[in-house]
């Protein structure tokens, strides 16, 4: 019984050791940051109260990466669902070399992010595009008159939420593909023999059936999606003029590059409330689907 | 007319292996209440679904209302089912699972609303219109899955041991109210069970199947009394049939009619043997009594009498006793068929 009683906090330990050093502390710093005046290099610290927060606010890049940030999260969650769902739809049922697609289909989760995208920069680029070299070919559009993916605005902000879908949609695939290997086979029969045709089986049946699984898994993306900054960071970098700049990378361009880490904190900080609701409902449909 | 006729149907899920349904040749009668009675393995599940439209045949034919079905989806055969598992549609309401079938045929909203009453009002569940399946009890779900079945008027109307997953009281009730219900609405029902009690009480006709063939086909009394071979005999009934090898042919009786000579004795001729009882069984109502014969053609054989227990007195384990099997009552098969033979004399 003795040994029970410091076993159980030392197994425990490393966990609460990683999250508090790796996320707990930097967390805190980050709040404790926005109301200062701490640069990259300067001594000392100055509390300013909210100063940090009304110049964000009064920051026109700051209000576009926002807006940036709900665009380039929701659409590519949206295209995400879609083409996970419609991929685990057909991916569910045997046939002849189903496994060799489902690993074609992990494949750019399963590689590295910053590769995938360094392989879509060359794909997007504006003088050795891939896909500019089709449409030429097939005369979609003039050899002199080329579109410029990263370059233009909209076509830039296009670009990455596409890239991002690529990425994000084999994890959803898997997730939504256990959901329905999860429904029982019975159900689906059943609905065969009262009659229900494909489409009334898919909308009605199993895609409800399926609706706790989806929203963990949308929630979820979005959440990371909403955080991360990879694509946009190697695409981009915010170009051309911020039009595709989002949140967390106008924080790593203001604190870590632009060594402004008191403004940079505050801007990651307007995350913290959306984040908060987001989690809260991650965490409340994954206990409804527990339930269920 | 047939209700729905099997000709030949076989199943075989990988090449080269045995049928899991081997010729079968069933036909079923308007009104009719079928059930298909084996062990597990025997078929009887994968017959039903070649049936439904679940599984497809290797070969044979299917007839639901003298049109052969083979190649039409599950729900242009115009047949209802009971799963099991009940397979109701958890995220939808008991009225929603109840008008599926009817919204999935195109029926308008109020006869919609007219079938699902009558449906409901018939089983008794119009109060739980508005629950969902994971609030209701066993009991409950099963009664929803079968208004669900009969909710737009069947030909055809199968069940596939649609009882098991309820508690042993339960079942019983559950079983005389299916069977009455049955009786009431007159739909053709096929229905799938390895429960014996279940098929005698509910069938008009029992389909025995062993292995994926059919062993015989005829009324509760037919299979029980008069069974086709060893197989249906040691099957039904429990204890099963007492079997016991002689010459070139096996002799069984039931062990109900083994019964201590002079004790509720059946007309006719009587044969006798001596029987030593080994130990016993009390059920309450009766005695199961184990033993073994001593002397006569079946010496050292083992048997299983079962007598009333107002009539034990003095059947103690390790005491012998005469006892005695009507002629009648005694069936004879074929050594090496197992087939059941014309009845012969044993020697009184």
């Amino acid at each position: 019984m003795r040994q029970q009683r410091w076993l159980g906090p030392v197994m425990f330990m490393p966990a609460i050791i990683y999250i508090v050093a790796l996320v707990g502390v930097p967390f805190l710093m980050a709040f404790v940051y926005s109301v200062g005046d701490v640069k990259v290099g300067s001594e000392g610290y100055h509390f300013v109260g909210l100063h940090n927060f009304k110049s964000v606010l009064q920051n026109p890049t700051f209000l576009l990466a926002l807006r940036n940030s709900f665009l380039f999260t929701i659409v590519s969650q949206i295209l995400v669902l879609i083409s996970a769902t419609m991929l685990s739809l057909a991916l569910k049922n045997a046939f002849p070399g189903r496994r060799f697609f489902r690993f074609l289909i992990l494949l750019p989760w399963v590689a590295p992010v910053s590769i995938g995208s360094i392989g879509w920069k060359w794909i997007l680029d504006s003088l050795y595009s891939v896909i500019n070299w089709v449409l030429v070919r097939f005369h979609f559009v003039s050899q002199f008159d080329t579109p410029v993916w990263l370059g233009e605005p909209k076509l830039a902000m296009m670009s990455v939420i596409l890239v991002h879908t690529w990425h994000m949609m084999p994890f959803a695939t898997v997730i939504l593909l256990a959901g329905l290997t999860a429904i029982p086979k019975d159900i689906i029969e059943a609905a065969a023999v009262d009659g229900s045709g494909f489409f009334r089986t898919q909308f009605q049946i199993i895609l409800p059936m399926m609706l706790p699984i989806i929203s963990v898994a949308v929630l979820f993306g979005a959440i990371f999606t909403f955080t991360d900054m990879t694509v946009i960071y190697i695409l981009t970098r915010g170009g051309p003029y911020d039009t595709t700049q989002v949140i967390p990378s106008l924080a790593f361009f203001t604190g870590i590059l632009g060594s402004d880490l008191a403004e940079g904190a505050a801007i990651s900080i307007f995350m913290v409330p959306l984040l908060v609701i987001a989690t809260y409902f991650v965490l409340r449909q994954a206990h409804r689907a527990e339930v269920t | 007319m047939a209700v729905v006729e099997t000709r030949k149907l076989t199943k075989i899920f990988k090449r080269g292996n045995v049928g899991a349904v081997v010729n079968v040749d069933l036909e079923s009668r308007e009104g009719e209440f079928l059930v298909l009675l084996g062990p597990s393995g025997s078929g009887k599940t994968t017959l039903l679904r070649m049936i439904a439209g679940l599984e497809e045949p290797t070969s044979g034919e299917i007839l639901i209302g003298g049109r052969v079905v083979n190649d039409l989806t599950p729900r242009e055969r115009g047949i209802a089912m009971v799963f099991q598992s009940y397979a109701l549609y958890p995220h939808l309401t008991v009225y929603k699972n109840i008008v599926f079938p009817l919204k999935a045929q195109g029926v308008p909203k109020e006869k919609r609303e007219r079938q699902a009453e009558w449906a409901a009002s018939l089983l008794g569940i119009k109060h739980l219109f508005h629950r969902r399946p994971r609030e209701l009890s066993g009991g409950e779900r099963q009664r929803v899955a079968v208004a669900r079945a009969i909710v737009r008027e069947p030909l055809l109307f199968l069940l596939d041991e649609p009882l098991s997953n309820l508690d042993a009281k339960l079942r019983a009730s559950a079983r005389e109210e299916l069977e009455q219900f049955q009786k009431r609405i007159g739909t053709t029902a096929i229905y799938v069970t390895h429960d014996q009690v279940e098929a005698m009480a509910m069938g008009d006709r029992v389909v025995v199947m062993s292995l994926g063939s059919v062993r015989q086909i005829g009324t509760p009394a037919d299979v029980y009394d008069e069974p086709a071979d060893t197989f249906v005999a040691t099957f039904l009934g429990s204890p099963p049939m007492n079997l016991l090898p002689a010459d070139d042919f096996i002799v069984g009786f039931r062990p109900e009619h083994f019964l201590p000579a002079g004790v509720a004795e059946r007309p006719g001729e009587h044969v006798s043997f001596r029987f030593h009882i080994t130990h016993s069984e009390y059920l309450g109502a009766e005695r199961i009594l184990y033993g073994v014969f001593d002397g006569g053609l079946f010496h050292d054989r083992k048997a299983v009498s079962r007598i009333p227990s107002t009539h034990d007195a003095g059947m103690n384990d390790a005491s012998t006793h005469t006892f005695a099997v009507a002629q009648q009552d005694l069936k004879f098969f074929d050594r090496q068929t197992e087939k059941r033979t014309a009845p012969r004399r044993l020697p009184s």
